[in-house]
């Protein structure tokens, strides 16, 4: 593809993009359900739809990552196998992720060079230089070729990966949420000059996102996906924001009923008082989270991932240190030991059952003991294990909560998504007084089956007067489990309402940003 | 054939695997060095089990590798790499040997001393890993990194102290510490050249088997080495778990240490500095960090250190070449590593593997 460097670049109209009937099954479970999307040659094209409605699934079947169950990817009118990133980029496709996929330590240019499929084995860098200089003259942004990533900003990098897509050649953009690392302004700039490039015609643009702003804004057409399915189409100067959140919340003024039963004299069992935590790279997350969960209660929390949810939940669970803050639990301070969890009954169902709440290669009776393995009848003199034992309320807890495993000494690993967090359920939910669950997306990536089982059991642990505080980024789950809903957004609990006054276009507003 | 039975089996048939992988490339290494493949075989064979005799000398040269494997093995199971053994024998050696000369002073009974020498080796030893385990979880520095650079701190204690603070003067050609009284000496067991060491290093094996499977310390390891967050999900004190288990690791080696001098060296000299914790690191890799198969490894690879006079005599082969065998093995043992669950006949048939649904990111 030697045309993929040639200065100056021939700006021919991009090709048409165009997805028919695609369906996308992971074992049991279906990500995508029938969906069509075209994208006609110079257009802004907008993919919105909720954590979970397929959106990345989608963009990933489009580039060749995931091979579709079935349905057709066609460019320019002909079906094409794409089964690589790298067929997709020779149909004119590129896509720029979510997170930088650039060297730091390496310049812009050498990134550049880097990101060509056709890298030679010896680089000539004056004859680099030179083109390198020529596309720079043409493209929408300019950056300084001999600048190191690490020294650009966020804004900058973003620059940096779509101008890469520019160097190869790509004329449909793909961007998966090109601005969730961005400021405002720096979005506002990006997204302005792209439009620029799709306004002249050079390029066609797919974008993912979140935002009802920049979406009104820059974009000509909207898609809408909800749970796999494809939910809505239409032209943006046609639509409100708010036909936009109905299409991709769906009917949900009302939330589907589920029986609740009224806790007479509920207590506050959790409270957090000026919470803040920090993410992995030292920036804070969670900025002074201010909230009570009474017993017989369930808070939800709402947000776009990313905001803060998950690592409230991690210092909830005592897998991160928060920066400063009070947690108090039924009152007295709660540092997550494992001496406190017992005595005030703290259960925590993690986001990613196997990552959070696993060890993979121990045996689903080892797994289920976590909690009581130092306790009798598990434990002798505090010491000393009862294998016996062990099996034994295993067994029982895998007729319980019916878990699928060939035995109780099957390695939990090799248990299927659904039946892990089974395990971890029968772990967490089968002491008979808790006083606090906290659950972060506890169905995400299961099936329907599984979904209403454990919705059921955070309910039954709700009647019994648990006080249960549930993150979740599916509205749906909200709405229909939880008493009061609280949105998180920039780390910042922004707004409460119980359940039952909740207006979901506020809620969408709220978690949008607004 | 169950899932148990194929995944003890492939334990099995890999580590086996891979000594014989290793004695065919060490075979071809004699045949370059211009011996006879074959004949060196049977000469450590010979060497190391073809006579009670010869077997005492690999029952000598093991207890120490028992002790020391312990030092890699332990930590093992809480996910750490720790390849400080060497570190922690010399300095348990240093300490015993301050220790004992200092109880036998005070004119304590053999028994007294012997015990405060094998305490005093003990908490040097471990100490001396713990800090290592403190640097891992406080500080985050990589634990095989720290753990090899103090072995070369401790090689230089020790150099130190038998060269100045603790010199015996009539050591010339040598430089020793002042030698234990023979009387505190560890004995050996009845009708054999074997001393007690060996009996040290099968209980600690065993103890430490039982530690890790069947206590509620040991499950609390294991969860924290399997999976560190839901360990702190669960609440387990994850630094806690880290420097205790170093400890324990650390504190065998020194008892190693403990069993060189007063068994064997009677003093401490850089005599002590053998290559058991080294030895011991690779025991623990073959054992796959299992106390009970370490004891077995432990006299396998005692035997083929035993061998090394007989190959430098029968042979024509420098005496090094037995160190040479110890690295071509240590090599294949760590390949071997990456052959668990590749191969098809330990393949489990009955559960598939879980669609990967987490591979759908969120957005």
């Amino acid at each position: 593809m030697k045309t993929a460097i040639a200065a100056p670049q021939i700006k021919t109209a991009p090709p048409e993009l165009e997805v028919i009937n695609l369906t996308k099954r992971f074992g049991s479970f279906t990500a995508l359900d029938q969906v069509s999307i075209k994208v006609t040659p110079g257009s802004f094209h907008a993919l919105l739809g909720e954590n979970g409605a397929g959106k990345s699934t989608l963009v990933k079947c489009i580039m060749g990552f995931y091979t579709p169950t079935s349905g057709e990817v066609l460019v320019d009118r002909q079906s094409r196998a794409i089964d690589s990133p790298k067929d997709a980029h020779h149909f004119g496709l590129g896509m720029v992720y979510q997170h930088f996929t650039s060297v730091p330590a390496m310049t812009v240019a050498e990134n550049l060079v880097l990101s060509r499929y056709d890298s030679p084995q010896w680089i000539n860098w004056k004859t680099e230089y030179d083109r390198l200089d020529a596309f720079m003259a043409t493209s929408p942004f300019q950056i300084d070729l001999r600048t190191p990533i690490a020294q650009l900003a966020a804004g900058q990098k973003q620059k940096l990966e779509i101008l890469k897509q520019l160097y190869l050649n790509s004329r449909v953009l793909i961007l998966d949420e090109p601005t969730s690392v961005l400021t405002p302004d720096e979005a506002d700039e990006v997204l302005g000059l792209l439009r620029e490039e799709v306004t002249a015609g050079h390029l066609s643009v797919l974008m993912i996102s979140h935002k009802f702003r920049e979406v009104m804004a820059f974009t000509d057409e909207v898609t809408v996906l909800r749970k796999g399915k494809l939910a809505g189409h239409g032209y943006v100067r046609d639509l409100t924001v708010d036909d936009m959140a109905h299409m991709m919340l769906g009917e949900k003024t009302e939330a589907t009923p589920v029986e609740k039963v009224a806790i007479a004299d509920s207590q506050p069992v959790l409270e957090l008082k000026d919470l803040c935590a920090d993410r992995d790279n030292g920036l804070p997350a969670v900025c002074s989270a201010n909230l009570i969960v009474n017993s017989g209660e369930i808070v939800g929390i709402a947000g776009v991932s990313g905001n803060g949810q998950r690592e409230l939940v991690e210092v909830l669970a005592g897998q991160r240190p928060r920066h400063s803050g009070d947690i108090l639990v039924n009152g007295e301070p709660y540092q997550s030991t494992r001496k406190e969890m017992a005595r005030h009954q703290v259960y925590t169902l993690p986001e990613e059952p196997l990552r959070n709440a696993c060890v993979p290669h121990m045996s689903v009776a080892e797994n289920m003991a976590l909690r009581t393995f130092d306790c009798p009848p598990q434990a002798r003199r505090g010491w000393l294990l009862s294998l016996r034992n062990i099996r034994r309320m295993a067994e029982g807890l895998v007729k319980v909560f019916s878990v699928k495993t060939p035995s109780v000494d099957t390695p939990v690993g090799h248990l299927s998504g659904g039946n892990v967090q089974r395990t971890v359920l029968a772990r967490e939910l089968s002491s008979t007084n808790i006083n606090l669950l906290i659950a972060a997306n506890p169905c995400f990536g299961l099936d329907f089956s599984a979904v209403d089982y454990i919705h059921s059991q955070i309910l039954a642990a709700r009647n019994r007067g648990v006080a249960v505080l549930l993150v979740s980024e599916d509205l749906d789950e909200l709405l229909k489990l939880s008493d009061r809903i609280v949105v998180i957004s920039g780390g910042e609990l922004v707004y409460e309402s119980p359940t039952a006054a909740a207006d979901i276009k506020t809620l969408g507003h709220k978690m949008a940003g607004h | 054939m169950s899932d148990r039975w194929r995944s003890l089996l492939e334990k099995i048939c890999i580590p086996i695997g891979a000594l014989l992988a290793a004695l065919v490339i060490f075979g071809l290494f004699c045949a370059l060095a211009g011996a006879n493949p074959l004949g060196v075989y049977y000469s450590i064979y010979r060497a190391a089990f073809g006579s009670w005799s010869s077997f005492q000398n690999t029952l000598i040269q093991a207890s120490p590798l028992m002790l020391s494997a312990l030092c890699t093995a332990l930590p093992a199971r809480l996910g750490l790499v720790i390849i400080g053994n060497e570190g922690a024998l010399v300095l348990g050696g240093l300490a015993a040997v301050a220790g004992g000369l200092t109880l036998g002073g005070w004119g304590l009974p053999t028994p007294g001393v012997q015990l405060g020498m094998a305490l005093a080796g003990m908490a040097a030893g471990g100490i001396w890993i713990a800090i290592v385990g403190a640097l891992r979880h406080y500080r985050a520095v990589n634990e095989t990194i720290s753990s090899l650079l103090m072995n070369y701190i401790a090689i230089a204690l020790l150099n130190h102290m038998v060269n100045g603070p603790m010199k015996d003067p009539s050591s010339l050609n040598k430089p020793s510490s002042y030698p234990l009284p023979e009387m505190h000496m560890l004995g050996n067991l009845p009708g054999s050249r074997v001393h007690y060491g060996l009996v040290l290093g099968l209980v600690a094996c065993g103890l430490a088997y039982f530690l890790i499977q069947r206590t509620t310390f040991g499950f609390a390891a294991r969860t924290a080495g399997g999976n560190v967050r839901a360990a702190r999900v669960a609440g387990l004190p994850v630094g806690k778990l880290t420097l205790a288990i170093c400890f324990l690791g650390g504190a065998c080696a020194g008892l190693a240490g403990m069993v060189e001098v007063a068994a064997v060296h009677g003093r401490a000299n850089e005599s002590l500095n053998a290559n058991y914790g080294y030895g011991g690191v690779l025991v623990a890799f073959i054992a796959r960090h299992n106390p009970i198969a370490a004891s077995l490894v432990a006299l396998l690879l005692g035997g083929i250190l035993a061998s090394g006079g007989i190959l430098q005599r029968s042979h024509g082969l420098p005496d090094a070449t037995v160190m040479v065998f110890q690295g071509i093995v240590f090599l294949s043992v760590l390949y071997s590593d990456s052959l668990y669950g590749r191969l098809p006949i330990f393949k489990e048939r009955g559960v598939q593997p879980s669609p990967p649904m987490a591979t759908a990111t969120p957005v």
